[in-house]
């Protein structure tokens, strides 16, 4: 039987591009939300202690946050069907506020459900093939992929394969479900890194060596959080085959010698740090050359059927270039300036990948509303055979788009407020909930991207400004990814102010770095100040074609520094 | 104590030695980590011996004691502290084929983890035998009719379910 019967391609909210749960995945993911409805009546009936359920209920996306629990969905490698998307409106409407926040990690969050209804709210999950299993704790977590997978130009192979592969073997793990702390890992298969793979426990490069075959170049020990590291290469070209039991060895030489003393200290990459990454490769190979290997002898045809359901759809062979869209882009400058920012070439002639900003103006970074969900459900099954992604820039994605379509489909998004033309712009702001949800925070996050964004309203602005990252944290722990923005802000507490730590010249992709501080820490009203400061510095310094980072690289921390203390001397904010 | 093994409370036929303790001439006895060196030289026949290991111990610590060894216990600090699902699987993997014991505060939730790095048995405090009653011990044991990963102890393997599905 093929994947993608055509029928069913044709059907409204059937699942084209991705994974399907067989029955066996399907039985497990219920026996997961039986397991925890169980817990859940343990927990309120004494059984388990508040401290002993925690755990648990992290393992299934359940937080206890500022005002209310928070449940966190999966969305494994960011994939989405229509019927999917709509499922998560649903729940929305019935169990929560009518909307949704989509994260950093490709995760949907609702940030007011009821203890007691989260079970049925799994259940709800499970009848479309999702759950919200190891979206949190000390575990292994939802494996990330690059969003554009499988439609990239500069893509080796799809990682949503891997992904899925990894997701199967992670989910409750008996040996790997207690470790010192989370554990993060993402997968890209092209040549450009969508996915922040340095920026995560493990990340995994899909690589094809000089005999044609497929493997992973392996880097362990990034994160950010209150220690950023970047990771670093543990093995150059690990084949296929041994992936899993490859990351064995890496969880166990983690799981047994990772720091348990100090809860900040407790990541890999603190081990990492320490040890040496020569020591612990050397743990790591060890463990792997004395590892029973024949368990995984079956890996290769699992993977081949995992990687069935990655399988292209069935496009239509389009000229390259759509006389149609051409015309329209002639007529109307706002969807010419669309298109121009949101919307990425696709490796098939005439489609086009196209991102929806979930960045309005003033708007909170990644919250959608169910009827935007449904619109965009709506959307993706009329122009792009049923399938949504999520991208950890909070946004979502219609991968299969006919460039003949994106006038049709430009007008539907304006309608539902849904295309702001600022994917990858300085208003397409990463941001965590902060002090506005969150119990960890120690100053608010949302208000100032709300502030930044109104700052430079001017979407023309934006535009002459180009391609710029610009990322929130509410606190040290680096949820809105400070550390890898061109323009990082960190909202700390001094002296019970909330106060604005911004750094430069971070960078996500494989020439992967971390923000410098550029100077004192400002309050939360001078904040958009400063970055137009910033932004005026770069505009007035740019050479030909230089983006924000390469502008601040070429001049270097110092004179950006000055620029900001200078304006300082004349009494302005510092 | 309470002991739990195949989803009862059981008795616990093992004592554990002081280290003050003498060494007796017979029965089956559990010794410290510390006092395994004496207590393997002094074995008599009649005598089964265990030992309580810390979850930080090394396997090469106790790999040329464990074909004479009937029981390892692993100590679980806090029920949070994973490293004794490492320890288990690698005294697995080394052969050994005694009883492996994990003891500490570990929840009912815990039992498929445990089971399936290679347990046979849980100890776990009274206050917690009451409040985790055996239905809860076999309920959590009985939770998930097959699991995925390879190389574990489980009721059911999801890959090998899959193979034979499509033969």
């Amino acid at each position: 039987m093929s994947v993608h019967d055509l029928s069913a391609a044709a059907r409204p909210n059937a699942p084209t591009t991705t994974y399907r749960y067989d029955e066996f995945d399907a039985d497990f993911v219920r026996e997961r939300v039986a397991e925890f409805r169980e817990q859940v009546r343990r927990r309120l009936e004494g059984s388990l202690t508040e401290d002993e359920f925690r755990p648990f209920r992290l393992m299934n996306g359940l937080y206890l946050q500022l005002h209310a629990y928070m449940l966190r969905v999966a969305i494994p490698y960011g994939t989405l069907t229509a019927r999917q998307m709509r499922c998560l409106a649903d729940i929305a409407d019935r169990w929560d506020r009518g909307y949704g926040h989509f994260t950093t990690r490709q995760n949907l969050q609702y940030n007011w459900p009821k203890l007691i209804d989260t079970p049925d709210i799994l259940d709800a999950l499970a009848d479309v093939e999702m759950h919200a299993i190891q979206t949190s704790g000390n575990c292994i977590r939802n494996v990330t992929a690059d969003h554009f997978a499988g439609v990239a130009a500069d893509e080796i192979e799809d990682p949503r394969a891997t992904a899925e592969f990894l997701r199967q073997w992670s989910s409750l793990h008996p040996e790997f479900s207690f470790l010192p702390r989370k554990f993060k890992i993402a997968v890209t298969g092209a040549t450009h890194d969508r996915a922040a793979i340095l920026a995560h426990d493990i990340g995994l490069r899909i690589l094809k060596n000089d005999a044609g075959d497929i493997g992973y170049q392996v880097m362990v020990g990034g994160g950010l959080g209150r220690s950023p590291f970047i990771g670093k290469i543990i093995r150059d070209f690990l084949p296929r085959a041994d992936l899993l039991a490859y990351l064995e060895a890496i969880m166990r030489v983690y799981n047994r010698y990772g720091r348990r003393d100090n809860k900040y200290k407790a990541r890999i990459k603190i081990l990492v740090h320490e040890k040496g990454i020569e020591a612990i490769r050397d743990a790591v190979e060890k463990e792997f050359a004395s590892m029973d290997r024949s368990v995984f002898s079956h890996d290769p045809e699992e993977f081949t059927r995992i990687a069935a359901y990655f399988a292209p759809p069935p496009y239509e062979s389009l000229p390259a270039v759509s006389a149609t869209l051409r015309a329209a882009r002639n007529d109307n400058p706002a969807l010419d300036n669309f298109v121009a920012v949101n919307v990425s070439p696709h490796r098939e002639p005439g489609y086009a990948i196209v991102t929806v900003s979930l960045k309005p103006i003033g708007g909170i970074p990644g919250d959608a509303t169910s009827a935007q969900m449904r619109t965009l459900a709506d959307a993706s099954e009329r122009f792009g055979f049923g399938e949504l992604r999520v991208s950890h820039e909070q946004n979502i994605i219609l991968p299969h788009v006919k460039q003949d379509d994106l006038p049709a489909l430009w007008r539907i998004l304006d309608a539902a407020g849904l295309a702001t033309a600022n994917a990858g712009l300085i208003s397409d702001i990463i941001s965590c909930p902060g002090l506005d949800y969150c119990s960890l925070a120690t100053a608010r996050s949302i208000p100032i991207a709300q502030e930044i964004s109104k700052r430079f309203s001017d979407m023309s602005r934006q535009r002459r400004i180009g391609k710029l990252g610009v990322k929130i944290s509410g606190c040290i722990n680096a949820c809105g990814h400070h550390h890898i923005g061109a323009i990082g802000i960190l909202g700390l507490e001094k002296k019970g102010q909330e106060s604005y730590q911004i750094t430069l010249g971070g960078d996500p992709t494989f020439s992967a770095a971390i923000g410098e501080i550029v100077g004192p820490g400002v309050g939360a009203e001078q904040v958009p100040d400063v970055i137009e400061h910033l932004v005026d510095f770069y505009l007035a310094e740019r050479e030909e074609k230089e983006t924000f980072i390469d502008t601040w690289r070429r001049v270097g921390h110092a004179r950006f520094k000055d620029a900001l203390r200078r304006e300082g001397e004349d009494g302005a904010y510092i | 104590m309470a002991l739990i093994s195949d989803g009862r409370f059981v008795e616990d036929g093992w004592r554990r030695l002081a280290d003050e303790e003498d060494l007796p001439k017979s029965g089956r006895i559990i010794v410290s980590l510390a006092r395994l060196p004496h207590a393997l030289e002094k074995l008599t026949p009649e005598t089964s011996l265990g030992v309580l290991a810390p979850n930080t111990t090394e396997i090469d610590a106790l790999a040329t004691a464990l074909p004479r060894l009937g029981l390892i216990s692993i100590a679980f600090p806090a029920f949070a502290d994973g490293r004794g699902f490492s320890l288990a699987r690698l005294l697995r993997s080394a052969g050994f084929t005694g009883e492996l014991r994990a003891s500490g505060r570990l929840l009912a939730d815990q039992y498929t983890h445990a089971l399936g790095c290679g347990f046979d048995a849980i100890e776990i405090p009274d206050d917690l035998a009451a409040r985790q009653d055996e239905t809860q011990w076999r309920a959590a044991r009985d939770a998930y009719s097959r699991t995925y990963q390879r190389g574990y102890i489980s009721r059911g393997s999801i890959l090998d379910a899959r193979r034979k599905a499509a033969q």
